[in-house]
């Protein structure tokens, strides 16, 4: 007879990528007491969730739309978290690319989308980068935490945007508080024709790319994530620690600062308030879903891309409150987050 | 002086010890999960619950207080869900309280819109009414109208200082936030003592929220915390982890936004914005003087496993 024990040991290679599988199960039988409260059926309503965004091109296309800002947070983040750089800040770093691009966006006029479309791009970088300055010199040279700066300055770029909105910027016609539109030759291609899938979606897919051979495939990568592994160990090993994090820090921050960007030139042409709603620590969600892999970050964008899109068509469809879709994200991050404890334990079979 | 100015001055005096009370309540709270070695960025969505939970009682039962109870013991559950993530499972604070957050965050506004609807009318309460302590004493008379859980704020901070530093459980818990080793090593539960510092900060957290819900604004709007968590994760720092700086901060955090609201009423255009921003760049800064944050607690955001 045999009997199975449980010892801590770290798990099979096999589990961890399988461990977000397991989550989103175990997160809609949880969220589904908020469906049944709601005087829903669960079953239908998680149709609705995950199966009828797909059911037609344009909602299909619609969840690719929504993932473009994901995909970039969700990268800023996790390449941040890699190197063990805790970036909260992508929320106030994706403002400030936005910031930047609508800035580029009403100066320039009558420009050629070859000049403006740069332009915007690398205007939103260098912004995010700008963003995330302070608390990663705070970082290296006093060693200030920087969970606290990055998410204090989240909340200072808000009142940025509604001093710009409220002021200097505000639409001189309508006196809405939102920005005069951009120059036409500054916004996004469009991918497919009359959907609002846009250039930014491509140039996530890219950034995402860059990010996985950075990591695995340069010795930069291995930098950091030795840094992310024991700052203490790669500094013994001769690692030049303060350096790579602060390159870290500002690459993360311009990433996210490019879903500013892209969502200002591709999706609603001027700044507004609302612009991003938590896009930036949905980024947090993202990259801990995809395990900070690069690519496991692009199917958990993916993914929460779906739930986002799929909130509203369950809220359409049975009228259950759209806010379902960030308990469920929530919900899933947090089951997750516990999952991921099962890597450090293994079943062992044990012959009596 | 000329009575206007006084008028002026008093009234931003008053403003100043309402604006204040969720920050201390919040901060309070905060001081205990950090004290005891767990930083808890779960504060801004329990707030966002307290003031929730705290409306939606009060206004079915037509009993405030009885909203503001059902406040804190929603807190508390608040604080036992950190604490099922951070202590027992160890996973990474900054996640799980973000985490946090968001959930209740979500879970809020999908209950507020599943008992209220969508109507077209916000619901409202009868807030708390003011207290006046010193009657028609001119000036005086008029900074102390306040709200009772105002006054509870101000005699928490003395009280919160008492326990923590005076106390047989306020040892605990600066014992397993310093060193949790030793203090495992001495007999003591860490586990049980993070959780119960946990509850009881989550359930202040939660009362600040409801503060704002049932006294300074009668109804619950979808802003209505609208990043005053985070403010109080700054002022801990701003007060060096001790609880009597907690209330100075917390004024002068109170302050500089009343000041900003009564300048506003005055009709004078200021970028009304960059005033409301000062509190975090005021910190940012204060952190970059005070350098290496010493005062913080040692075993702050590391897990403790029992071997």
């Amino acid at each position: 007879m045999s009997k199975f024990r449980i010892e801590r040991a770290p798990a099979p290679m096999w589990v961890r990528p399988l461990i977000p599988f397991i989550a989103i199960p175990v997160t809609f039988l949880l969220t589904s007491a908020l469906v049944l409260a709601a005087g829903a059926n669960p079953l239908e309503a998680y149709y609705h969730f995950l199966i009828s965004p797909l059911s037609n091109s344009y909602s299909a296309i619609e969840v690719l739309v929504k993932s473009t800002p994901l995909l970039l947070t969700g990268a800023a983040v996790a390449f941040a978290f890699n190197a063990g750089y805790w970036n909260i800040g992508a929320e106030g770093q994706l403002y400030a690319g936005a910031i930047m691009a609508t800035f580029i966006g009403i100066t320039l006029n009558n420009v050629s989308p070859f000049v403006g479309i740069p332009a915007m791009i690398v205007g939103g970088f260098v912004a995010g980068m700008l963003w995330a300055l302070v608390p990663a010199l705070l970082k290296v040279k006093l060693n200030i935490d920087e969970v606290v700066t990055t998410l204090l300055l989240n909340s200072v770029v808000l009142f940025v945007t509604s001093f710009l909105l409220n002021g200097a910027w505000r639409d001189p016609i309508s006196m809405w508080p939102q920005s005069p539109e951009i120059d036409p030759g500054t916004v996004f291609i469009k991918l497919i024709p009359r959907t609002r899938l846009h250039l930014g979606f491509l140039l996530a897919l890219v950034v995402i790319v860059i990010e996985w051979f950075v990591l695995t495939r340069t010795s930069f990568g291995l930098k950091m994530r030795a840094i992310g592994y024991s700052r203490e160990g790669a500094r013994f090993a001769g690692i030049k620690v303060n350096r790579t994090m602060l390159t870290v820090a500002l690459v993360s921050g311009g990433i996210a600062g490019l879903a500013g960007a892209g969502e200002v030139a591709g999706i609603h042409f001027h700044l507004i308030d609302a612009l991003s709603d938590g896009l930036g620590y949905s980024g947090i969600v993202i990259a801990t879903l995809g395990g900070l892999n690069p690519f496991g970050v692009g199917l958990a964008a993916l993914f929460v891309g779906l739930i986002d899109t799929g909130a509203q068509s369950v809220s359409r469809a049975l009228g259950v409150p759209v806010y379902l879709g960030d308990v469920v994200q929530s919900t899933l991050l947090l089951v997750t987050l516990s999952l991921f404890l099962l890597n450090n334990y293994r079943i062992r079979k044990v012959e009596a | 002086m000329s009575t206007p100015a006084v008028i002026f001055i008093v009234g931003f005096l008053a403003a100043t010890l309402r604006v204040a009370t969720p920050l201390i309540y919040g901060t309070l709270g905060e001081l205990f999960c950090e004290r005891a070695g767990i930083l808890n960025l779960g504060i801004e969505g329990t707030m966002f619950l307290g003031a929730f939970v705290g409306f939606a009682v009060g206004y079915h039962s037509g009993s405030l207080w009885l909203g503001v109870a059902i406040a804190a013991v929603a807190g508390m559950v608040s604080g036992l869900l950190m604490s099922l993530l951070a202590v027992r499972f160890g996973v990474n604070q900054h996640v799980a309280g973000l985490g946090i957050t968001m959930l209740w965050t979500g879970v809020s506004l999908f209950s507020f819109r599943l008992i209220f609807g969508e109507s077209k009318v916000q619901p409202s309460v009868d807030p708390f009414p003011q207290i006046s302590l010193f009657g028609d004493t001119p000036i005086i008379g008029t900074i102390f109208t306040q709200y009772l859980l105002t006054y509870i704020g101000i005699l928490l901070v003395p009280l919160v200082w008492w326990i923590i530093n005076r106390t047989r459980f306020g040892l605990q818990i600066r014992a397993v936030g310093e060193n949790p080793e030793a203090a495992d090593a001495a007999g003591l539960n860490v586990y049980a003592i993070r959780t119960y510092a946990l509850m009881i900060g989550g359930a202040l957290m939660a009362v600040g929220g409801a503060f704002l819900s049932l006294a300074s604004v009668g109804a619950f709007t979808f802003g209505i915390v609208a990043g005053r968590g985070w403010v109080c994760i700054a002022l801990i720092i701003f007060a060096n982890w001790r609880a009597i700086s907690v209330l100075w901060g917390a004024l002068i955090f109170g302050g500089v936004q009343a000041l900003q609201l009564r300048l506003q009423t005055l009709g004078l255009k200021l970028p009304y914005e960059l005033f409301l921003s000062l509190p975090y760049l005021v910190t940012i800064l204060a952190l970059s003087i005070a350098g290496r944050n010493a005062a913080a607690p040692s075993a702050l955001l590391k897990p403790y496993r029992r071997e």
